[in-house]
């Protein structure tokens, strides 16, 4: 290849957006060997797995993993209670669940990367399911009997959706 | 207590520029005799007057050099204060000490830590940052990868979201400013720009964000604009000229110069494109600042422009009438600072005070200003503007649009985030120094 075909197939790639910066030394990596890692589940509910769970199931699971920091029915221990909360006010208000958080898909996907604090992601995701309708439950945010899964958790509405200002709209757009 | 003497030199040549005391700035764009009269912030106890001598450590070989350098065990004082020193199941906070510290880089092992799950014993070997979602060519990268891509150095600051929220306490909080601002910290880091790695990977038309993951225990994970993350992000490798410490990140970190510390996702292992934010535990719920008439902010990303008088503090003691140094910190994550005032009057008059090069964008300033203390009651209080035309708002300002505490909680209460406003130091005629709302 003559010097300017190269320089003009280098401008090419350059402009395509692809290779242009770096050594390319990042390796294909395909969504089944992704998985595993790819736990954020957004409002929508996109990607939630497969599976379920109720309250009943649920409050065994807190009994037995959960209680030791967050108190007897989530009531609170050494750590936050899970349910109840007055009313937000001001910043001298506790934020809870109930009262504050926005999204009842926040609830699984904290529950499964981060809980319980000492072994986190050794809940299966029937077991998540299951403490966060529990949880729910407690809160009268869903039924007793109620399910909680792919199709059910993106559909509970949560009061405080709509306590909330972008600070910086400008910024994201 | 660190004790500061006045500079017994003649300085009736220093221009007044503000009230009770406050000597022009232009006294250290002269140099020589103006700037050779202070003494500026001196902890040394006053030369005795008796000949001098040899002490024991001048009359023998020293200790033999170390392969890692530690500072002088009379500086041991010079340490972070730790919320949760037993590692309790909660978070931890290591408060960086800017009361004892000068300059404007913050050594490693002072740099501000939190830690929700303590730090991670992470194998440089065995890490990977994937990034996926709505790209073109999902990748995985190793460290040994990126080592080999073109870096990028920038000193910037990280602050955490709750920084100086003591301040939002109903009554001044008798504390240090380690104590009030210590979750603030400024580094030269060093790493690839993000935006190489997603031309890489090339971007899907409807990618608006990333979520960025840590390899900690709680895989802490933030929604960041994905206009960040081609502006100025940056993957950490290096800090201050070595890898990250284990605290800030090792062995890679998300750096997103200005915004909110806890962003800044350390032990990265994964970014993943979307449309629309995960509304995940932190920003869902946690760096929410909850508004008077109890709505909260979201996405509170920007650290705006703030300052505070770093000496003297809370802790200091002035010892006797004469000229001192004011010094303090000044920083934006809208860019450069482009002014500091300073008062010693409470914010009723005020002087400009120099900024010490380099002024750089993002990044701690440090500013500094001549002060003759007459040995009466003195407020002192600085307040920075940015390039970007924002000024540091007052107290009062801040208590109108955000409200305060109706209580005085512990220091280490995060009541609210995203104080900005003034701190004020009142001196009595003792020399003591005391935290006051002015």
């Amino acid at each position: 290849m003559s010097t300017r075909k190269a320089l003009a197939a280098a401008l090419a790639l350059a402009c395509s957006g692809a290779f242009a910066a770096g050594p390319n030394l990042g390796k294909p990596i395909t969504p089944a060997e992704m998985a595993p890692w790819d736990i954020s589940i957004p409002p929508d509910g996109a990607g939630l797995p497969l599976g379920g769970g109720t309250p009943a199931q649920g409050e065994k699971i807190f009994a037995q993993k959960c209680a030791a920091c967050h108190g007897e029915n989530a009531r609170g221990g050494r750590n936050a209670t899970l349910v109840g909360g007055d009313k937000i006010v001001n910043m001298d208000s506790t934020r809870t669940i109930a009262n504050f958080w926005p999204y009842a898909t926040t609830v699984f996907d904290y529950i499964r990367r981060a809980m319980p604090w000492p072994q986190p992601r050794s809940l299966t995701d029937n077991e998540v399911y299951a403490l966060t309708a529990y949880i729910l439950s407690e809160n009268k945010l869903i039924g007793p009997d109620d399910s909680m899964n792919s199709e059910t958790l993106p559909k509970v509405r949560m009061p405080n959706r709509d306590g909330f200002i972008l600070r910086f709209p400008e910024k994201i757009q | 207590m660190a004790r500061t003497r006045p500079s017994q030199r003649r300085t009736d040549d220093l221009i007044p520029a503000a009230a009770n005391g406050l000597v022009d700035r232009r006294a250290f764009l002269r140099g020589g005799a103006a700037l050779a009269a202070v003494t500026g912030y001196a902890l040394a106890k006053p030369a005795a007057a008796e000949p001098l001598k040899d002490d024991p450590w001048s009359r023998v070989p020293g200790e033999t050099v170390g392969t890692y350098g530690l500072p002088s065990r009379y500086e041991k004082k010079v340490a972070r204060t730790l919320s949760n020193p037993n590692g309790e199941p909660r978070t931890q906070h290591a408060r960086t000490p800017h009361h004892l510290l000068n300059g404007t880089f913050t050594p490693n092992g002072l740099h501000f830590v939190i830690s929700h799950a303590g730090n991670p014993d992470i194998d440089p070997e065995r890490h990977k940052l994937v990034i996926h979602g709505l790209v073109k060519r999902p990748l995985v990268f190793t460290l040994d990868a990126l080592e080999r891509y073109p870096m990028v150095s920038r000193m910037t600051f990280v602050e955490c979201g709750g920084n100086s929220a003591p301040l939002f306490a109903h009554d001044p909080i008798q504390a240090t400013v380690q104590a009030l601002h210590g979750l603030s910290s400024c580094a030269e880091w060093t790493g690839v720009p993000l935006s190489t790695l997603l031309e890489e990977t090339g971007i899907e038309a409807k990618a608006k964000w990333m979520i960025a993951e840590g390899a900690d225990a709680p895989a802490l994970s933030r929604s960041v604009p994905l206009k960040k993350g081609l502006d100025d992000a940056m993957i950490a490798l290096y800090q201050n000229g070595e890898r990250l410490m284990p605290g800030n990140g090792y062995p890679m970190r998300l750096l997103l110069p200005g915004w909110e510390g806890n962003m800044n996702v350390k032990y990265l292992r994964r970014i993943k494109l979307v449309d629309e934010p995960a509304m995940s535990y932190y920003e869902a719920r946690t760096y929410a600042p909850i508004l008077p008439n109890g709505k909260a902010y979201r996405f509170y990303f920007v650290n705006e422009v703030k300052s505070f008088i770093t000496h003297p503090s809370f802790g200091h003691l002035l010892r006797g009438p004469g000229l001192y140094e004011i010094s303090g910190l000044a920083w934006s994550g809208n860019g450069r600072i482009a002014k500091v005032l300073v008062s010693a009057d409470g914010g009723s008059s005020w002087a400009q005070a120099a900024l010490q090069d380099p002024v750089l964008p993002k990044a701690f300033t440090r500013f500094r200003a001549l002060w003759r203390w007459d040995g009466g009651p003195a407020v002192l209080q600085s307040r920075a503007w940015d390039e970007a035309g924002n000024v540091q708002p007052t107290r009062a300002q801040i208590v109108a649009e955000r409200g305060q505490s109706a209580r005085t909680p512990p220091v280490t209460a995060f009541v609210s985030q995203h104080y900005n406003g003034p701190t004020s130091w009142a001196v009595d005629a003792k020399g003591e120094v005391k935290h006051v709302y002015a």
